[in-house]
């Protein structure tokens, strides 16, 4: 046992018990991050940020919310919006947060994928990343159904249903799932429980094991310059900071934070105050009604260029049911990010710039997921059936491509050693 | 500089995803309809002037109080709103406002022939008539005795301003609920869906699920936005329908005041906050930089 001394202070005191001043130094003082960043690297931070809203309207947005079919729409749209104080501004912040979070979300992987810190060793902090945002795509999925309005029901009604797919097992599947033969008081219940318990503290688990991956592979830089992180954080303890490569990760680079926090936060709570429109579709306020199909029926925009994968094979291909060619196209879809590091081929680190081929398909890849996104909502008729088409083909192409493409590029970037 | 050039693409990637999501993909899937049209051009124009006191004559003759009460003159509905119901499948209307909220070319169109006025010809005919019968005249100028009528409607109806509540009970709760208002139809539900075809919806929330734009062209000629649907034409005048919807914004958004103050508030915090981070950001990195 460590020996306990006489405390000089409330600090030492638990300092003596927690090494807290030890831990201070891991987490913040000491831990280093390169200083040559620019503004995409504070992404992290502002998702962070973006998650604490989001679970801190949601308890209160769990006080008064009731998970019953007959309950659900009247307790979110007359309790919460209109007799509890303030609850339409919890309503509205947990809102637009969950639509704002993909947008950061989508923003921080293209991010990872621009500056290639998916690879070299970071590849746990891309397959954390992407199993994150896959339970983020559950969470916002699951919290979706909550309000019970028309979207929620036929959401459910549709998502679900692709789970029969599935061979052999999926009509039982998509029971299973249901906890019912339609999506119904059960379906409700049981993707509450999801939402408010189970999806949340497996995202939590995530985040830890995320910025876990961090510490040994270290934070990517903006030239992806390779460079030893214990020289360098020698140097700034020595008071060489300006010399120094790297900076400790308070107060210096949350300093940075903090302030493009600031700027995204005011940006977001103009969103939540005068242009929540977007992340609350109109469709949904009103009351599910699994007797009238809406005219259109569309997922979130941040589903929409996955739903366009599913939706783009609209003909039969060689004997294939254009279902079922969409069903597998929207697999891959789901899939093939999380394979990145594995289908690069280049072994060096580079920003895209750096890669001419690979930065051409950095471009390509992000205009083409913009096409399937804005068709993924188009009524899926005459132009913009093809349109789709040809998006989801791309999609598929690009992804098929890319070991060639970063294998020929490895020429450029240091050649392969 | 570097961080400018990126946010620059990072904003245009955003706007332009904005954009096709939000204005451009419900442009496509909501074409834009004609206005609102307040003066009810399709329908004849009249030309008469009415004479209120001959109208009140006409009221009586033409048998209007077989169905319809006029409570601000005493006259009392001939059944109960279920016997109503039952009947005709919808209450007839009382008709105390309806000089001050409908349209006046609209009203006289209404009683000349109602299911033209309505715009719900797709839904009766010989066979299946509408419950309100066509005025056939009484014996004279039938224009003339028509404009008489609606004379005497407008200067029996009440001269100040009803209140919105008011006007959505004489315009939309004969057929219409409005739960977060407690307010009940005047029609049994079971008659009048069999009328209808299907119940008409509860209004509580449509300010959210269809928006003042919509409801203003809809309210005014259901077919513009909805072909074929059930709902008739209400022929409100553009003051009245305001009050509408006006009143469904007071029950389905009644925060709006409240979000609309407490915005700038929580935006001024943040650009303070913003800019004391930026000062604290400049401080701090001047030693590393």
């Amino acid at each position: 046992m460590a020996e306990i001394k006489k405390a000089q202070g409330i600090g030492d005191w638990f300092d003596q018990r927690l090494a807290t001043k030890k831990l201070a130094k891991v987490m913040m003082t000491e831990y280093w991050v390169p200083k040559n960043i620019n503004f995409l690297w504070a992404m992290g931070v502002v998702l962070m940020v973006l998650f604490s809203l989001l679970m801190i309207s949601g308890i209160f947005l769990l006080m008064y919310y009731k998970p019953d079919v007959n309950l659900a729409f009247d307790s979110v749209n007359y309790t919460i919006m209109q007799e509890v104080d303030n609850g339409w501004l919890w309503r509205n912040i947990h809102g637009v947060a969950g639509s704002c979070i993909f947008l950061v979300i989508y923003i921080h992987m293209f991010t990872g994928i621009y500056y290639g810190s998916y690879k070299k060793g970071r590849e746990m902090i891309w397959l954390t990343g992407m199993a994150l945002f896959g339970m983020f795509s559950a969470e916002a999925f699951s919290g979706y159904m909550l309000p019970w309005g028309q979207m929620s029901y036929w959401a459910a009604q549709v998502i679900t249903n692709l789970f029969g797919a599935i061979p052999v097992v999926g009509d039982a599947l998509v029971i299973w799932i249901r906890g019912d033969f339609a999506v119904a008081d059960s379906t409700l219940t049981r993707f509450f429980m999801l939402h408010v318990l189970l999806l949340p503290l497996v995202i939590i688990l995530l985040i830890v094991v995320h910025f876990y991956s961090l510490r040994i592979p270290h934070v990517n830089n903006q030239d992806a310059e390779e460079f030893d992180f214990d020289v360098e954080s020698e140097k700034y303890l020595d008071g060489k900071k300006k010399e120094s490569k790297v900076v400790p990760f308070w107060p210096v680079f949350l300093a940075k934070d903090f302030f493009v926090v600031g700027v995204f936060l005011t940006f977001f709570f103009y969103l939540v105050f005068y242009n929540y429109g977007f992340a609350m579709d109109p469709i949904n306020f009103e009351p599910a009604n699994s007797m009238k199909t809406p005219t259109h029926i569309y997922p979130e925009w941040y589903f929409l260029w996955s739903y366009e994968v599913l939706r783009g094979f609209f003909f039969d291909i060689a004997g294939m049911a254009a279902m079922n060619i969409g069903l597998a196209a929207f697999g891959f879809a789901n899939i093939i990010f999380m394979l990145l590091p594995f289908l690069d081929r280049d072994p060096n680190v580079a920003p895209a710039h750096k890669r001419p081929k690979f930065k051409i398909w950095f471009w390509l890849l992000l205009v083409d997921l913009m096409v399937l996104t804005v068709y993924g909502k188009l009524p899926p008729t005459g132009m913009n059936a093809w349109v789709g088409f040809y998006a989801a083909t791309t999609f598929i192409l690009l992804w098929v491509a890319l070991p060639f493409i970063t294998k020929s590029d490895a020429k450029f970037t240091g050649g392969v050693k | 500089m570097r961080e400018l050039k990126i946010l620059g693409v990072v904003l245009f990637f955003t706007l332009a995803l904005y954009w096709g999501v939000e204005p451009f993909a419900h442009s496509q899937m909501h074409p834009h309809v004609a206005d609102a049209d307040f003066t009810f051009k399709d329908l004849p124009a009249q030309s008469k002037i009415g004479d209120a006191k001959q109208g009140e004559e006409n009221f009586q003759n033409a048998g209007c109080a077989g169905c319809h009460s006029l409570k601000i003159e005493g006259i009392d509905a001939p059944m109960d709103n279920a016997t109503a119901s039952a009947s005709f499948g919808v209450v007839p209307p009382d008709l105390s406002n309806a000089g001050a909220i409908y349209d006046t070319n609209f009203l006289a169109a209404l009683i000349k022939n109602p299911t033209v006025a309505l715009k719900v010809e797709h839904k009766f005919s010989e066979t299946k008539p509408h419950p309100m019968t066509k005025f056939y005249g009484l014996g004279g100028d039938i224009n003339q005795e028509i404009a008489d009528i609606v004379a005497y409607l407008k200067s029996i109806a009440p001269t100040e301003k009803l209140d919105d509540k008011q006007v959505f009970a004489d315009a939309c709760a004969r057929c219409h609920t409005l739960k977060y208002e407690n307010i009940e139809r005047t029609s049994e539900q079971v008659p009048l869906t069999k009328y209808m075809g299907s119940t008409p919806p509860d209004l509580s929330m449509m300010i959210r699920s269809k928006g003042e734009e919509y409801l203003m062209t809809f309210i005014n000629n259901p077919q513009k936005q909805l072909k074929g649907t059930a709902m008739p034409r209400v022929g409100l005048t553009q003051e009245a329908q305001e009050q509408v919807i006006n009143y469904l914004e007071k029950t389905g958004d009644r925060k709006k005041d409240e979000r609309n103050a407490l915005g700038y508030k929580v935006i001024g915090f943040m650009l303070i906050f913003t800019l004391l981070a930026y000062l604290w950001k400049v401080k701090i990195w001047r030693e590393v930089h």
